[in-house]
């Protein structure tokens, strides 16, 4: 009888098992890589600049995600908080991307712009010093540790491996001049890493400190760029809709 | 002896899969509940009804849309689109209840003036419970949920001491445009001998120390050319609103904490050390004009102006 023999064959049940679960998830989304609308088209969104990938792996390795979502939701209460829901193009370029579901904190996918760098270096290195009810934890270290930027240029190559545009070629610059400009076409360069980091931190100087580049830096100027990428007031509100 | 691993002979006749395991472990086969058969049958055609209201399968590079429809206003024409979240959420913006609601009220607020909105009961009430989410949401991070501020760094917005002016107008222009006050660093101008003396003087500006002989080279200082803080502080040292240059003859400290200071050489000291580095680009209040709707920043304003210190 077959149902017995499945039955009594544990490696034959768990490989027929996990055929049966993995359908609902097949289903669910192979289909979002060929449907053209998966990924809203828009202007403006960009791979990160040297410096702020860094600070976006800081993020990632002080574990920000597990209280911080970057996801805001198409409902009217978040709308009224955050702004405008995030977009699928928005994190084209994060691998991992940081959508997250746990608020402990609130989301952070447009906190670009809304407050100083001041007041993220005060914030992150001591929370209760600016708002004395939170129970965030304290980051001294940030501003503590020097950036280890040695690296970038791998990370960079990495991120290319998986569709990321950083250039390497003459080919790809062109192309990012001609998306970007040349002046972000330049930050985008691999070949550049280490000197468009350096002169970021130099003129925008996020950590506050002069002369040096701290881990702070990188967080910050990542923090500072986050939904900030998309001029929603080019768009009309239907405009997103159509591609739902 | 383990009877009860044994089907008993006397058991009514219950079907079992017919599988035996270690000999006699036999498995029941009993009729699922009836209740229970009929939700699952209720799931499938839930299940099913659902692909035809709702997006739902994907067909080629695109899916099927389901035949439900939102009704939205697009160029002033109420239009029905596809149902999904984001033209549900359009819908529920523009003619939802609480949207409607809030918008009356929005409507009354943008068109008044400040003075009628103060004047009116009805309009304060939706300006307080407004303005205290947009503030809990955009503002208490650097000025505390009650404005209270942190000493040194974000201003008091709950007091009656205002660097760049405390009427509803002034405070509007303080959110659109932002501020971002400026006093070199007097570290490299003034000696050390100097910068005590000039503190000195400070202090007797607001009555800490009493004014007499011991504060003259410091009234030198500030109001002469060496130190020039008359220029910004005004002779008198009430400051200027169009400068945010803070007033230092009231009790209201912004930058320094001198009330925590006990002694008044410690107050001088502090002083001192901040006359030395000043404040330099770094004192941020940003502008909201590309965050916050027009409505929303005067109702902010509105807010504001009425946590306690209002001019
Ligand atoms: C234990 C949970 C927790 C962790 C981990 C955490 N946060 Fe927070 N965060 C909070 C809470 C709670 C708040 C709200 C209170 C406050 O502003 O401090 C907050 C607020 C913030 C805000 C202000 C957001 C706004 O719009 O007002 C920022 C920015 C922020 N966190 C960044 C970070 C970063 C960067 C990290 C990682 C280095 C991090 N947080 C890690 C809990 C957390
Ligand atoms: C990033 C921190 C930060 C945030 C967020 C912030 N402010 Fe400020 N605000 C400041 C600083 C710093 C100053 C003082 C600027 C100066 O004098 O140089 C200030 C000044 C002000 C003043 C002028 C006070 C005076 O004495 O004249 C008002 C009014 C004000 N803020 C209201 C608000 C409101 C309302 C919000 C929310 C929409 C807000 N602020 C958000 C940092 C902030
Ligand atoms: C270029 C204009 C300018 C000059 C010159 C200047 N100040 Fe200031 N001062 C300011 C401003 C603006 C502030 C408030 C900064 C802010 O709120 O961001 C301030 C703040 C202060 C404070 C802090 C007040 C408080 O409430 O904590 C003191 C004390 C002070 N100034 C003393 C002096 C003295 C003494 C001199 C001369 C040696 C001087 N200032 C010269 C613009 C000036």
């Amino acid at each position: 009888m077959r149902h017995e023999q499945i039955e009594t064959n544990s490696g034959l049940l768990i490989a027929l098992t996990l055929v049966v679960i993995s359908i609902g998830g097949l289903v669910e989304i192979v289909p979002l890589f060929y449907i053209e609308e998966t990924i809203e088209e828009v202007e403006g969104v960009r791979p990160y600049t040297p410096l702020e990938l860094l600070g976006k792996d800081i993020y990632q390795r002080e574990g920000c995600y597990l209280c911080h979502s970057q996801m805001i939701r198409p409902f009217r209460d978040e709308w009224l908080r955050y702004g405008h829901y995030s977009l699928a193009a928005e994190s084209r370029y994060d691998h991992p991307f940081q959508w997250g579901s746990k608020r402990t904190g609130p989301d952070l996918a447009r906190l670009g712009g809304k407050y100083s760098d001041a007041w993220h270096v005060q914030h992150l290195t001591a929370p209760r010093s600016v708002v004395p009810e939170s129970i965030m934890p304290n980051y001294p270290w940030l501003l503590e540790n020097d950036l280890d930027y040695s690296d970038v240029a791998d990370r960079m190559r990495a991120l290319r491996k998986v569709g990321v545009p950083y250039s390497a070629t003459d080919e790809g610059y062109r192309a990012n001049v001609e998306r970007h400009g040349p002046e972000l076409a330049d930050q985008l360069d691999i070949a550049q890493a280490e000197d468009s980091l350096l002169a970021q931190a130099k003129s925008a100087n996020f950590d506050g400190l002069a002369g040096r580049i701290t881990e702070m830096e990188a967080l910050v100027a990542y923090l500072q760029v986050l939904g900030t990428m998309v001029d929603f007031s080019q768009y009309d509100e239907g405009y997103f809709a159509e591609f739902r | 002896m383990s009877d009860q691993n044994k089907v008993k002979p006397t058991a009514p006749a219950v079907q079992t899969t017919g599988h035996a395991w270690d000999g006699d472990l036999q498995e029941y086969n009993n009729p699922l509940p009836r209740w229970w058969l009929w939700s699952f049958y209720g799931t499938v055609v839930f299940a099913v009804l659902y692909w035809f209201m709702f997006p739902a399968w994907p067909v080629g590079d695109g899916w099927t849309r389901g035949v439900t429809t939102a009704s939205v206003i697009e160029q002033g024409q109420t239009v029905d689109r596809p149902w999904n979240t984001r033209y549900q959420l359009i819908a529920e913006m523009q003619t939802g209840d609480a949207a409607l609601r809030q918008r009356a009220y929005a409507e009354q607020i943008s068109s008044a003036s400040f003075q009628e909105i103060l004047d009116n009961p009805e309009m304060m009430a939706f300006a307080r419970s407004v303005g205290r989410g947009l503030f809990g949401d955009n503002c208490a991070a650097c000025h505390g949920s009650g404005g209270q501020g942190v000493v040194g760094l974000f201003p008091n917005l709950a007091d009656d001491a205002w660097l760049w002016g405390g009427t509803p107008e002034r405070i509007h222009e303080t959110l659109i445009q932002g501020r971002n006050g400026y006093m070199p660093a007097f570290g490299g101008v003034l000696n050390p001998s100097q910068l005590t003396d000039v503190s000195e003087y400070v202090l007797s500006l607001s009555g800490l120390t009493q004014p007499g002989e011991a504060v003259e080279p410091g009234r030198e200082i500030f109001q002469g050319p060496i130190g020039g803080c008359y220029t910004c502080h005004t002779p008198e040292g009430t400051g200027l609103q169009s400068l945010g240059s803070a007033n230092l003859t009231d009790a209201i400290w912004t930058l320094v904490d001198l009330p925590a200071e006990a002694s008044t050489e410690a107050k001088r000291d502090a002083l001192s050390a901040f006359i030395a580095k000043g404040v330099q680009g770094n004192r941020v209040m940003p502008g909201w004009s590309d965050r916050l709707s027009p409505t929303d920043l005067k109702l902010l304003a509105v807010y504001t102006h009425q946590l306690g210190g209002g001019q």
